[in-house]
């Protein structure tokens, strides 16, 4: 595959350079909304959406500052545009569906300092992506945020039932499944080369 | 020891050392993990990813709590954010400037320190509610917290991995390095197992609290 085709961008996102597993970003709704698997997939599938949003208004002010040569600016505008962002999907939610939104709660704004987004934001200006492969590698960032934060709620409702020791705490427990999901993530370094 | 009271403008000694250990932000409190965790692969690196997220957290308590009754509630967390973001763009410069090599180890990760939800975390829970010395002495405590949980990471991921501590050799060329710990997976283990250490001591301390009246840290 080459290396800057869509789907090895896409790929490199969801599974090699895994958001969570791999690049260690969004660890904090990672391990506040994974206890369940009922509100793991809509939160994965916000963060989906205001990715997509973020990478294309990204795209489009990186364009006008570069314009300008300004791109000390770059920062401020893009972490201003994704509160935006964030604030456009939460009203959206809230008007088409009042349920998921009641769901989600306090999360659903969280989403603006998960750093997930940014670091997207950011890694598509460092790689130079055109418009269309910014659009997908943040799909495929979305994608494989969602499939984490699945895998690991899967993995802790299982958990509830196992005999820990006392000082294994939620977070600590979470770690350490994190760092042998991570492992298993590992395995995809090879693809694609 | 006088029962302690979050409630005087006098900075006191126990501000600052409860950010290095009590309330340390990466152990205790669980707060800004996600860029950090990412450098911490040898001691150099976290050490300075952690000095510059202590400056940040500095140079922001210093503007906030300075600010505070001139910034707006409704729109205090977007004025935190932008000013934060300031202070690291200033801090991303700088670090390009002193040394290209680090700049380029720590990467996008330096920018990404303005969602760490600790520095954001601190501005709103403390440097906007209190006067100037307070707030900067509690973020000197928390900074130095900080540092110190993302060097006690870094450390042990460098020793075991590359086999060196601050790039010297340890244990000589027949020392078998565990790549494991160089790796992402390395990064999630160590912190698992620091968070095991300290929810560990932390039980043993609360069990003890009954028995050793007026201990230094029982409050």
């Amino acid at each position: 595959m080459q290396p800057d085709s869509l789907s090895f961008i896409f790929l490199n996102a969801f599974l090699i350079n895994n958001f969570v597993l791999a690049l260690f970003l969004g660890l904090c709704p990672f391990v506040g909304v994974s206890q369940k698997l009922e509100t793991a997939v809509p939160m994965g599938i916000a963060v989906i959406v205001v990715m997509f949003v973020a990478s294309v208004c990204a795209y489009a002010i990186n364009t006008v500052l570069v314009r300008f040569g300004i791109e000390y600016l770059r920062l401020i505008s893009y972490i201003a545009v994704i509160a935006s962002a964030v604030q456009l999907v939460e009203m959206i939610i809230k008007k088409f569906s009042p349920t998921l939104f009641r769901m989600l709660g306090i999360y659903l704004p969280l989403i603006t300092t998960n750093c997930a987004i940014l670091g997207m934001a950011l890694f598509q200006t460092f790689n130079d992506y055109s418009f269309g492969q910014s659009l997908i590698y943040s799909l495929g960032a979305g994608a494989g945020f969602t499939l984490a934060l699945t895998l690991m709620a899967g993995l802790r409702e299982k958990l509830q039932l196992a005999n820990l020791p006392d000082s294994a705490t939620a977070a600590a427990i979470s770690f350490m499944l994190a760092g042998l999901l991570s492992l298993t993530f590992m395995g995809f370094a090879g693809l694609g080369s | 020891m006088a029962p302690v009271s979050n409630g005087g403008d006098t900075p006191r000694f126990d501000n600052l050392t409860s950010g290095v250990w009590r309330e340390n932000p990466v152990f205790i409190t669980l707060l800004g993990l996600c860029p950090s965790l990412a450098v911490s692969n040898t001691a150099v690196n976290s050490l300075a990813m952690g000095l510059a997220s202590a400056f940040v957290l500095l140079g922001s308590t210093f503007l906030i709590s300075l600010l505070r009754n001139a910034i707006p509630k409704q729109v205090r967390i977007a004025s935190y954010i932008i000013i934060i973001a300031t202070f690291v763009t200033v801090v991303d410069y700088a670090i390009h400037a002193i040394s290209l090599e680090l700049y380029n180890a720590l990467g996008a990760f330096i920018q990404l320190i303005v969602v760490n939800c600790m520095i954001l975390g601190r501005c709103e829970a403390h440097a906007s509610k209190n006067r100037l010395p307070k707030a900067m002495v509690n973020a000197l405590g928390t900074g130095a917290g900080f540092t110190l949980a993302l060097f006690m990471v870094g450390s042990i991921r460098e020793i075991l991995g590359f086999g060196t501590f601050f790039g010297v050799s340890l244990f000589g060329a027949s020392f078998q390095t565990w790549a494991i710990f160089i790796l992402p997976p390395g990064g999630f283990i160590v912190l698992s197992l620091w968070l095991l250490l300290f929810s560990y001591i932390e039980r043993r301390r609360a069990a003890n609290t009954g028995h050793i009246a007026g201990g230094a840290h029982a409050a």
